[in-house]
C-alpha cells in the first residue's frame, strides 16, 4: 500500500505521542507498577491482599460502586420522562427541557453541594419548613443519599442530551413498521424504541458512572469520606506518597472507570444499531393528552426547581450575611463579593491561563490527530487516538497521584523549581483529562469534510501543509472551536486532580479557590461569591460558543446545499 | 507566499510561552509557608508582612495539619518550604523528631516562659509560640432553643443522651486541633476513661467532618448544634455575629499555637523575618481581629484587646490539664489511627449502638430490673470501651510500631492487620451491644 504521510506528519506524530507519554502513560503506569511492587522492586500481590483485608478499604470501593450506580438510576428517573416528552410529543416545553439540559453542567457538584446543604439538610430551609408543619424530617442530605442526590442533579444532562439525540435519530420507518405489524404504545417503546435509544442512553450512562466514581470533592464538602476517591486522597496527603494502599485504590478506580467505559459498549456489540436513514424523519410527534399534559409539565416544573435549587442556594448565600437556622438569610450584604474582587481575581487569572493552555493544546492536539487518523496512514495512528481518548478513565485523583509519583525529583530545567510545584504541571493536567473530548469534536469534524476539497487545493498545486492551514483547518473551524468551549469549560471547573496538584495557594486557579474559600470559621459567603461568578463565567461561555457555533452550522450547511 | 502563516504564528507563540515561565522563577524573593490556618488569619498577615517588607512575597501552603507534616517530610532536599505553622504542638513534637526543624532564637524576650505549666517556646530551641488557645465547646443557639436543649458545661455533658444527633467533631487524623481536643481529654481523664467519653461524645455526634473548618461552619449554619473546637472558632463565629456561644470546659489545657522554621528551608532568611513579624507587637495585635480572635502570647498586647476576650495571663480560664506534649507525640499515630479505626469509620454502627442503649436506658429508667440492667451495663461496656487498652497504649514496642514512616511492606501488612483488627472489633462490639440493649429494652416492659 502506498505511503500517504509524509516526514513533518511523522515528525509531529511523534512529538504527540511523546506528550502522552509522559503526561499520561508513564504516571498511569507509575502508579500501577506501585501498587503491584515491593519497595525493591519485586513484583507482589500483598499490597492487593492488604488492601483487599481492610475492612475500611472494601466498604469503601463497595460504597463507591453503590454511589456511583444509584447515580445512573437516579439521573435516568430524572432524564428518562424528559427525552420521552421531547422526543414524542410535540411540546412547547422543549426550550426548558434544553436548558434543564445545561444548566447543571456549568456548576461543579461540590459547590453545588454546599447550596443543597443548606437548603436540604437537617437544618436546612426545606426541614425547618416541614418541621413547622408537620413535624418531619427528610434526611436527604445525610451520608452516601447526600452525595446521590447531589451527583445525579448535576450529571442527569449526560443521560437526557444523549438519549434525545438518540431517539430523534431514529427512523419514523422503524416506528411505522411496527406499528404496521400490530404494535403500540408502550410494547412499542419497549420493543422498538427503546432498543434503538440505547445507545445513547448507554453512553450517558457510563459518563455518569465515571464522573461521579471519580469525584472526590463532592463528597469531602458532604463529610462522606468511607468511598475509593476520598480514601486513596486521604492515604496520598496525610500518610504519605509511598503509602501503597493509596495506589491501590488507584488502580482500582482506573479499572472500574475502564470496565464502566467498555461493558457499556460490550453489551452494544453484535447489535446493528444503524437504521436507514439518519435524520430522516424522525419518531412520529403527538399531541399530549390532558393528564399527560398535566404529568409532564408538572414532572418538567420538579425538575427544573431541583436543578435551579443548588444555583439558587449558592447565590443566596453569597449575598448572605448572615444564614443560620433560617430558611432565608436574614442579612445580606455586598461585601463578599468585595471581598472576592479584592483578593482573588488571580485566581481567575489563573484558571483563565490553565484552561486556556490546555484547551489550545487540546484542539491542536486532537486536530493532529484527526488528520493523521482520517487523511493518512502513518503506522500507530491509530494507537495514537486509542491512547488519547482512554485518558476519559483516568480518575482525576489517579493522575495527580500518578504526577506527584513520577515528576517527584525533576526540576524544572536551568531552575531548582521542583516540576511539581511548577503550576504548568495543573495545565498539563487539565490538557491530558479534557483531551478526548477536543478529539472526538475534531475527529466529528474532520469526517463531515469531504476529501474533494483537499484533492482539488492540491490539484491546484498547493502543497500539503498549505492545503491543511487553508482549506482543512477552517472548514474544520467550526469543530475545532466546538471543541476548544468544552475543552475550556469542562477544565475550569475541574477539582479532583486539582486537589492533588495545587500546594501555593497563589497557583490555585478558580475551582480551588472555592474549595478553599469553603473552609472558613466567618461564613461560606465569600466561597458562594466566588462560586457564582465561575459559574456565571462558564455559563456565559456556554451560551457564546452555542450562538457561535449556530451561526456557523447554519451557514455550513448553506454550503453542503450548494454542492 | 503569506510571511506570517500559521506555523510562525504558532512558533513565535511557543517561544513567547517559553520565555515567561523563566521570568516568575527567576523573580522576587519569597518566603513559603505551610499552615493550616484559614485564610482569614493567613491572608491579614500576609498583607501586613508584605506591606513591611516589599520585595519578599508571602506564598501560602494551605494543608490539613497531617498532610502539612507529610508535605514537609516528602519535599526534596533543594526544595523544602520555609515555615510550618499549625495550631498543634504536638506536630511540631513530631517534626522535632524526625530532625525536620531548624532551631530558632526567639525575637520576643517578653514572651512568659510558660502558661499554667506549659512552655509556650519548645524547651529545646526548635520552634516558638505563636498564640494561645484553649478547647472548648461552641453552641448554635438558636438550635439549642429550637430543639430544647440546654448549653453544655463540661465535655461528659455531651456524653449525654439528650445530645444525640446534635454534636459535631472532626477527626484527628485530619485536624491538628482535633487531635489536640482529644488528647487533653485522654490526658485530663485518663485513657479508659478518656476514650470512654470519646467513644460515648461520637456516639452523639452527626458528623465527624473531613476537615476541622467543618465544625464550626456546621454549627454557624446551624446543622449542627454542638461542636467541639479549638477556642477561636468559637470566639471568630460569635464576633462576626453568628448566634453561637463557646465556653471553656474546666477539663481544657491552653496550649501555644507554634510557629517553626523548616530545616533546610530555601529562604531561612525571609523566613525569619516572617516569624519576627509575627511575634511583634504589631504583629500579635493582627490576632484581634474579630474574624481571627486568636489569644497572643505576648502579655503586653492585651492592653488593646477588644471589651471581653479572653486573657489566659490572668488565670480565669482554669485548665485543669497540665499537657503533656512528649506523651501526645508518642502515640500520636496510634491515637489518630484508633479514632478513626472505631469511630471514623465505624460512625454509623456506633451511632446506632447509642441509638439502642439510649432507648433501653429511658425505658429502665426508675424501674429495678436487675437482669436488665446487667444487660444494659454489659451493652455500655461493649460500646464505649477502648479496643486498646492502657497498659497496650505504654508498651513501646507497640508504639515503635507506628513511629516511623510506612514505608516497609512488612510493616504496612502489620499495620493494616492491626487496623482491620481495631476495626472490626469495633463493628462487633458495637453489633452486640445493639443487640443487648434491645434485649433490655424488651425485658423492662
Amino acid at each position: 500500500m502506498s505511503r500517504r504521510y509524509n516526514l513533518p506528519q511523522a515528525t509531529l506524530a511523534l512529538v504527540i505521542a511523546l506528550f502522552l507519554l509522559v503526561f499520561l502513560v508513564v504516571p498511569v503506569f507509575t502508579v500501577m507498577f506501585v501498587a503491584f511492587t515491593n519497595s525493591d522492586g519485586s513484583l507482589t500481590f500483598a499490597h492487593f491482599r492488604s488492601f483487599f483485608q481492610l475492612t475500611l478499604m472494601r466498604e469503601a470501593f463497595y460504597n463507591s460502586l453503590y454511589v456511583g450506580g444509584m447515580s445512573v438510576v437516579v439521573s435516568s428517573i430524572f432524564a428518562l420522562p424528559l427525552a420521552y416528552f421531547t422526543a414524542r410529543f410535540q411540546f412547547r416545553g422543549a426550550m426548558l427541557i434544553q436548558t434543564l439540559g445545561v444548566l447543571p453542567l456549568i456548576m461543579p457538584p461540590f459547590v453545588g453541594a454546599t447550596a443543597m446543604q443548606l437548603l436540604f439538610g437537617r437544618s436546612g430551609s426545606l426541614n425547618l419548613i416541614l418541621g413547622d408543619w408537620f413535624d418531619l424530617n427528610l434526611p436527604l442530605m445525610e451520608g452516601l443519599n447526600a452525595v446521590i442526590f447531589v451527583e445525579a442533579l448535576h450529571y442527569f444532562p449526560f443521560i437526557l442530551l444523549n438519549l434525545t439525540v438518540a431517539l430523534n435519530n431514529i427512523d419514523s420507518a422503524m416506528e411505522e413498521s411496527a406499528q404496521n405489524l400490530g404494535a403500540s404504545g408502550f410494547r412499542l417503546f419497549r420493543r422498538i424504541v427503546f432498543p434503538l435509544a440505547l445507545p445513547g442512553y448507554m453512553a450517558g450512562a457510563a459518563l455518569v458512572f465515571l464522573k461521579v466514581f471519580d469525584d472526590v470533592a463532592t463528597p469531602l464538602v458532604l463529610n462522606v469520606t468511607d468511598i475509593l476517591a476520598a480514601q486513596a486522597y486521604f492515604r496520598i496527603t496525610s500518610i504519605g506518597i509511598d503509602d501503597p494502599i493509596g495506589y491501590v485504590a488507584s488502580v482500582i478506580m482506573v479499572i472500574a472507570s475502564m470496565a464502566a467505559l467498555w461493558g457499556s459498549t460490550w453489551v452494544m456489540r453484535g447489535k446493528d444499531y444503524a437504521t436507514l436513514q439518519r435524520g430522516g424523519s424522525s419518531l412520529a410527534t403527538r399531541k399530549l393528552g390532558p393528564w399527560q399534559a398535566l404529568f409532564a409539565y408538572g414532572w418538567i416544573v420538579l425538575v427544573l426547581l431541583l436543578v435551579l435549587s443548588p444555583h439558587l442556594g449558592l447565590v443566596l448565600l453569597s449575598f448572605s450575611k448572615m444564614w443560620s437556622f433560617t430558611v432565608i438569610p436574614e442579612a445580606y450584604t455586598l461585601d463578599n463579593y468585595a471581598a472576592v474582587f479584592r483578593d482573588s481575581p488571580f485566581m481567575l487569572w489563573n484558571s483563565l491561563l490553565y484552561c486556556g493552555i490546555a484547551a489550545g493544546l487540546d484542539v491542536a492536539i486532537g486536530t493532529a490527530i484527526a488528520y493523521l487518523m482520517l487523511r493518512t496512514n502513518l503506522p500507530g495512528r491509530r494507537l495514537l487516538d486509542f491512547i488519547a481518548s482512554a485518558a476519559v478513565a483516568i480518575p482525576g485523583v489517579v493522575l495527580g497521584i500518578g504526577y506527584l509519583r513520577t515528576f517527584r525529583g525533576f526540576d524544572l530545567p536551568f531552575t531548582d523549581l521542583p516540576f511539581v510545584s511548577f503550576w504548568m504541571i495543573i495545565a498539563f493536567a487539565f490538557t491530558v483529562r479534557r483531551l478526548p473530548y477536543a478529539l472526538r469534536s475534531c475527529v466529528a469534524s474532520l469526517q463531515q469534510l469531504h476529501p474533494s476539497m483537499e484533492e482539488a487545493a492540491e490539484n491546484l498545486g498547493a502543497s500539503n501543509r498549505r492545503t491543511i492551514f487553508r482549506i482543512v483547518v477552517p472548514l474544520m473551524a467550526g469543530g475545532i472551536l466546538a471543541g476548544f468551549v468544552t475543552s475550556f469549560l469542562t477544565a475550569a471547573v475541574e477539582i479532583s486532580a486539582t486537589l492533588m496538584l495545587v500546594s501555593a495557594t497563589s497557583d490555585a486557579p478558580a475551582s480551588y479557590g472555592i474549595y478553599l474559600y469553603m473552609q472558613s470559621i466567618v461564613g461560606r459567603g465569600p466561597g458562594a461569591a466566588l462560586g457564582v461568578i465561575t459559574v456565571l463565567l462558564v455559563g456565559l461561555g456556554t451560551y457564546a460558543s452555542h450562538r457561535i457555533m449556530r451561526a456557523r452550522s447554519l451557514r455550513f450547511e448553506t454550503l453542503q446545499l450548494l454542492k | 507566499m503569506p510571511s506570517l502563516s500559521m506555523p510562525k504564528v504558532m512558533r513565535l507563540a511557543c517561544a513567547a510561552l517559553a520565555l515567561s515561565f523563566a521570568v516568575p522563577v527567576l523573580a522576587q524573593q519569597q518566603v513559603v509557608i505551610v499552615t493550616s490556618f484559614p485564610k482569614e488569619l493567613t491572608a491579614a498577615y500576609k498583607k501586613a508582612f508584605e506591606a513591611k517588607n516589599p520585595g519578599i512575597k508571602v506564598e501560602i501552603l494551605n494543608k490539613p495539619t497531617p498532610a502539612g507534616v507529610a508535605y514537609i517530610r516528602e519535599a526534596p532536599a533543594n526544595n523544602k518550604p520555609d515555615v510550618f505553622w499549625v495550631s498543634a504542638p504536638d506536630a511540631f513534637q513530631v517534626l522535632s523528631q524526625e530532625k525536620l526543624l531548624a532551631r530558632i532564637e526567639t525575637p520576643a524576650k517578653e514572651v512568659p516562659n510558660k502558661i499554667g505549666n506549659y512552655p509556650i517556646n519548645d524547651p529545646k530551641g526548635y520552634y516558638l509560640g505563636q498564640a494561645l488557645a484553649g478547647y472548648g465547646m461552641m453552641w448554635n443557639t438558636r438550635y439549642m432553643k429550637a430543639n430544647k436543649l440546654p448549653p453544655p458545661k463540661e465535655w461528659a455533658d455531651l456524653a449525654k443522651p439528650i445530645y444525640f444527633g446534635h454534636v459535631a467533631i472532626s477527626s484527628p487524623s485530619r485536624s491538628g486541633t482535633t487531635h489536640l481536643t482529644v488528647e487533653t481529654i485522654l490526658q485530663g481523664e485518663g485513657w479508659e476513661k478518656g476514650w470512654r467519653q470519646m467513644l460515648m461524645i461520637s456516639g452523639n455526634c452527626a458528623a465527624i467532618t473531613e476537615r476541622s473548618f467543618g465544625v464550626p461552619d456546621g454549627v454557624n449554619s446551624g446543622q449542627y448544634g454542638i461542636g467541639l473546637v479549638i477556642d477561636f472558632f468559637g470566639l471568630a463565629a460569635k464576633s462576626s455575629g453568628f448566634p453561637t456561644e463557646f465556653v471553656y470546659p474546666s477539663v481544657t489545657a491552653i496550649v501555644p499555637a507554634n510557629i517553626g522554621l523548616v530545616a533546610g528551608a530555601k529562604n531561612p532568611e525571609n523566613a525569619k523575618k516572617f516569624i519576627d513579624y509575627t511575634l511583634s507587637p504589631e504583629g500579635q495585635e493582627l490576632l484581634f481581629d474579630p474574624q481571627i480572635s486568636r489569644l497572643p502570647v505576648l502579655p503586653s498586647v492585651y492592653a488593646k484587646a477588644p471589651a471581653g476576650f479572653p486573657n489566659p495571663f490572668t488565670g480565669k480560664i482554669k485548665p485543669k490539664v497540665n499537657f503533656d506534649s512528649d506523651l501526645s507525640e508518642s502515640r500520636y499515630y496510634v491515637v489518630s489511627s484508633l479514632f478513626d479505626q472505631t469511630i471514623t469509620f465505624r460512625h454509623k454502627e456506633l451511632t446506632q449502638a447509642a441509638k439502642a442503649i439510649n432507648n433501653a436506658a429511658a425505658k429502665l429508667a426508675g424501674k429495678d430490673q436487675a437482669q436488665a440492667a446487667r444487660l444494659l451495663e454489659e451493652a455500655r461496656e461493649l460500646a464505649y470501651s477502648p479496643v486498646v487498652s492502657d497498659l497496650k497504649a505504654r508498651d513501646k514496642e507497640f508504639l515503635a510500631l507506628y513511629r516511623n514512616t510506612k514505608r516497609d511492606a512488612l510493616k504496612t501488612k502489620q499495620i493494616t492487620a492491626l487496623e482491620e483488627y481495631w476495626g472490626n472489633t469495633a463493628r462487633k462490639n458495637y453489633a452486640r451491644a445493639i443487640e443487648l440493649a434491645n434485649q433490655a429494652a424488651a425485658l423492662a416492659k
